[in-house]
């Protein structure tokens, strides 16, 4: 039988130990992936202990803390701390999800903090997302209208096809359904992935919207679009508590009936 | 120097930051065929608008009559005679055609039952110049931010705009009082590039992050400001810093003033409606300065809630089910998550807490910086929009839901301004080293530190600072001390530790950077505070309680030169900039 290792480079090896310089009685072991571009080194992963007692409830309170009170250098990505912007998306305790909205108090035993998975490290936690970006922008995600209509007015919609916008607008494009799909894992540069295939379906059902079938042709393929083989990790990891396997189906669906 | 090495780039126009502003800038500009960059410290759908939730204000009159001279009478007086009236009058006039344009460019809209775009009741803004309120705000249920910036960068995505995402601007390239471009650094290689342009635009929002507790993202630095302080040019009424009455307690998370827009209001510890007492007329829609100081003052007096009776409630539990889940479902999520509390059924815990910053760069209407030296003057090649701007539109004090429509009437009229400076593709003047050198000295500088202070710790210190000294209300005393103290983490600089000495995505480094220049502007804004000797908009003095227009009808101005901190001041426009609407001279202000 064949048999698949890592690359020496690539083993994960076992990092430095940050000790609880605090005395408090409350700890929580946290274990954080780190990679230094800079180094020729393998990546490790760093235990911190972390005094809870002084330090918010979410994940990325930890970081936070971890950042400002014990190593400045820990890398990752973090802005609006409110589950709008989607940048401090991470795998922890084995789920992508964002930090700022994970509630540290769910978690049993150790901390475990991972970037984002299968993609290129940049630094630490992050990751480099610019292969979601392009196919974000492929499909075209701006509304298309045909006749040049007065430019004056709004384009009428019901609230009956405003509706069919929910569970889609709101996506924030932070990556953790696509990255936890083993199908986008292997096909990444192919398959579009859930995250874009959710932002595609937004545009095709957008009642406002004059190229419906164009669009349908160009998410109609082998690889973007039935590389979807309904494992269904994608809604199971968004955030949000979107569902873009049913927009994938949807897509499917329509792609069939046409 | 240098040891870096520069990576060189010519472009018509530069704008720096892509929220709501600077993508609308960039979308015109690409449009009219002008070589145009835009250069973002984060992905653009993760710019701080992505959080503006309740709406954006057009007088379209979607529910009822609605007048752009209503909007901007609701505009003046919410600025307490401080916004200039040319300004707010092309805001307001301006503001239909910019809705209809982000509707058209597939911004998803909440409807109407006849399908137009939909618009709920917000704090200040009333029919027939102070009547009673009008629904004006238009909203995509409580995402409105959301929304138009994720429209926004498709559309930026359509006209090719170039972009250079996570690109963190250093400084402004300076030659003989012009603008010439900016130096800036790329995280993802750590590779220093100089952007030489015509025309650059900053568009690189609020520094809400000088205090400790703020609606303000991490990233709301207000690297702009400490740019145009660093090239030696003023910023304006930086002691106007909004404080939004609903900021989640503890979390700091905002609570869109479309909860009491839809029918919310907010208790005191005895169960009362305490808003009645402060603003007969619009109660918990006054403006939200008013709201702010009249929470401050229940809890100030004993009427607070909670173990440590410092916050208030604010209740939705009464409008229907409904209604909640299909216009405000994001407050929903947020009091879920962040305090474990289900809306439908018990009160949200909330207190005034930092959001905006009128303050900013000073500019006309055609979004032009400006200084002073007695007179206004314009720098050529330099011009500021959105947040980071001063215009000024929202004065003392801004209305909810003007911001979002600042951003894209100002975004646009900063487009079509450069568009009639610069002709496509004109060559670009040598730039010798040294303006480079300069900036690139202060960086290597950051880098290698060594000292003893860590920037978390001086960067707590200063939002401490801040947020005991120059909070909802100030005195002579609160803020003389906020003047000393805050020189103390300003001086910890000369000794600073940054630990990560790489150029790859050093974000020890880059909150270094971003603390020099937040520090900077939490010097202007106290320094501003301290001279102003008045109480007016946001800015509540407790031994001038009095609004005094003869001796502060006017823009404070600051410059920071290192240690000091010049103080000088430039007058209000009162007069329209058209006679399709009169000057709205200043009254008492009563809600």
């Amino acid at each position: 039988m064949v048999q698949f290792n890592l690359p020496e480079n690539s083993k994960v090896l076992k990092g430095s130990y940050f000790k609880d310089k605090t005395g408090s009685e409350s700890i929580k072991k946290v274990n954080i992936y780190r990679w230094n571009p800079d180094k020729n080194e393998n990546p490790k992963i760093d235990t911190f202990e972390v005094d809870l007692t002084k330090c918010g409830n979410k994940v990325l309170d930890i970081l936070n803390k971890i950042k400002n009170e014990i190593d400045p250098s820990l890398t990752y990505r973090r802005s609006c701390a409110h589950g709008v912007c989607g940048s401090c998306a991470m795998n922890v305790d084995g789920v992508n999800t964002l930090s700022c909205m994970k509630s540290h108090k769910d978690i049993n035993g150790d901390i475990n903090i991972y970037p984002l998975p299968h993609l290129k490290v940049i630094k630490d936690l992050v990751a480099d997302l610019s292969t979601l970006y392009r196919q974000y922008e492929s499909i075209e995600p701006w509304l298309k209208t045909k006749e040049k209509k007065s430019q004056t007015v709004e384009i009428n919609q019901t609230k009956k096809n405003r509706k069919k916008l929910d569970g889609l607008y709101e996506c924030i494009m932070c990556a953790c359904c696509s990255t936890s799909c083993p199908s986008y894992w292997w096909n990444g540069e192919k398959y579009l992935g859930p995250a874009v295939l959710l932002q595609a379906y937004r545009w095709i059902v957008d009642s406002r919207d004059e190229e419906r079938k164009e669009r349908l042709k160009m998410v109609g393929d082998k690889l973007k679009l039935y590389r979807c083989h309904t494992i269904m990790n994608c809604t199971n990891s968004c955030p949000k508590g979107l569902n873009p396997a049913k927009a994938i189906s949807s897509l499917k669906k329509m792609l069939a009936t046409n | 120097m240098s040891a870096y090495k520069i990576i060189d780039h010519e472009y018509d126009v530069l704008v720096v930051g892509a929220g709501g502003a600077g993508l609308r800038a960039a979308v015109g500009l690409s449009e009219s065929g002008l070589k145009t960059a835009c250069i973002s410290k984060v992905f653009p759908t993760r710019s701080h608008t992505s959080a503006a939730q309740g709406g954006i204000s057009a007088a379209l009159g979607n529910a009822g009559e609605d007048d752009w001279r209503w909007h901007m009478y609701d505009t003046v007086k919410g600025s307490d005679w401080l916004g200039d009236q040319d300004s707010i009058e092309y805001l307001c006039k301006e503001a239909p055609r910019a809705v209809i344009e982000l509707e058209r460019y597939g911004v998803p809209f909440s409807r109407t039952d006849d399908g137009k775009i939909y618009q709920r009741a917000f704090g200040g803004m009333t029919k027939n110049y102070g009547d009673s309120p009008v629904q004006r705000t238009c909203a995509a249920a409580d995402r409105t931010g959301h929304a138009i910036l994720h429209t926004l960068y498709g559309q930026a995505l359509k006209h090719n705009t170039k972009f250079f995402i996570e690109y963190f601007a250093l400084d402004l390239i300076m030659k003989d009082g012009e603008c010439k471009g900016v130096i800036a650094w790329n995280l993802n290689d750590g590779t220093i590039h100089r952007f030489r342009s015509h025309i650059t635009i900053i568009a690189t929002g609020g520094y809400g992050k000088v205090y400790y507790s703020a609606t303000a993202a991490h990233t709301c630095t207000g690297d702009g400001n400490g740019m145009v302080l660093r090239a030696g040019l003023p910023l304006q009424d930086m002691e106007f810093v909004q404080f939004h009455p609903t900021g989640l307690y503890g979390i700091g998370c905002l609570i869109s003033e479309a909860v009491r827009g839809e029918g919310g209001y907010l208790l005191n510890s005895k169960g009362e409606r305490f808003m009645e007492k402060y603003a007969p007329n619009a109660k918990d829609l006054a403006s939200r300065d008013v709201v702010s100081r009249s929470i401050a003052i229940e809890i100030n007096e004993g009427r607070g809630i909670g173990e440590h009776k410092d916050h208030v409630n604010l209740h939705i539990s009464h409008i229907d089910k409904k209604i909640i889940e299909a216009r405000l479902p994001g407050i929903s999520e947020s009091v879920e998550t962040f305090v474990g509390r289900d809306v439908t059924k018990e009160p949200i815990p909330v207190v005034p807490t930092v959001h905006y910053n009128m303050g900013g760069i000073p500019t006309n209407y055609k979004t032009e910086v400006l200084t002073s030296n007695g007179k206004d003057k314009i720098i050529p090649g330099l011009m500021a929009i959105g947040e980071a701007a001063c215009v000024s539109v929202h004065g003392a004090n801004r209305l909810g839901s003007n911001s979002l429509i600042d951003l894209v009437v100002f975004g646009r009229s900063a487009a079509q301004r450069a568009i009639e400076l610069v002709k496509p593709r004109t060559l670009h003047e040598k730039i010798s080293s040294n303006e480079t050198d300069k900036c690139l000295d202060r960086f290597d500088r950051l880098r290698k530190g060594n000292g003893q202070n860590q920037t978390s710790e001086l960067r707590l210190s200063m939002q401490k600072t801040m947020q005991s000294k120059c909070a909802v209300f100030r005195t002579e005393k609160t803020l003389k001390e906020g003047v000393d103290e805050i020189k103390k983490p300003y001086e910890g600089m000369e000794s600073i530790s940054v630990k990560d000495k790489s150029l790859i995505f050093n974000t020890d480094l880059m909150e270094t950077l971003e603390f020099d220049n937040l520090i900077r502007q939490a010097i202007t804004t106290l320094e501003s505070a301290y001279s102003r000797k008045e109480s007016r908009g946001a800015h509540a003095r407790e031994d001038f309680p009095k609004r005094d227009d003869i001796h502060f009808m006017k823009h404070t101005l600051s410059w920071h030169n290192n240690k000091e901190v010049k103080i000088d001041y430039r007058p209000v426009t009162l007069s329209t900039m058209s006679n399709d609407v009169q000057s709205f001279p200043p009254k008492e202000r009563v809600y």
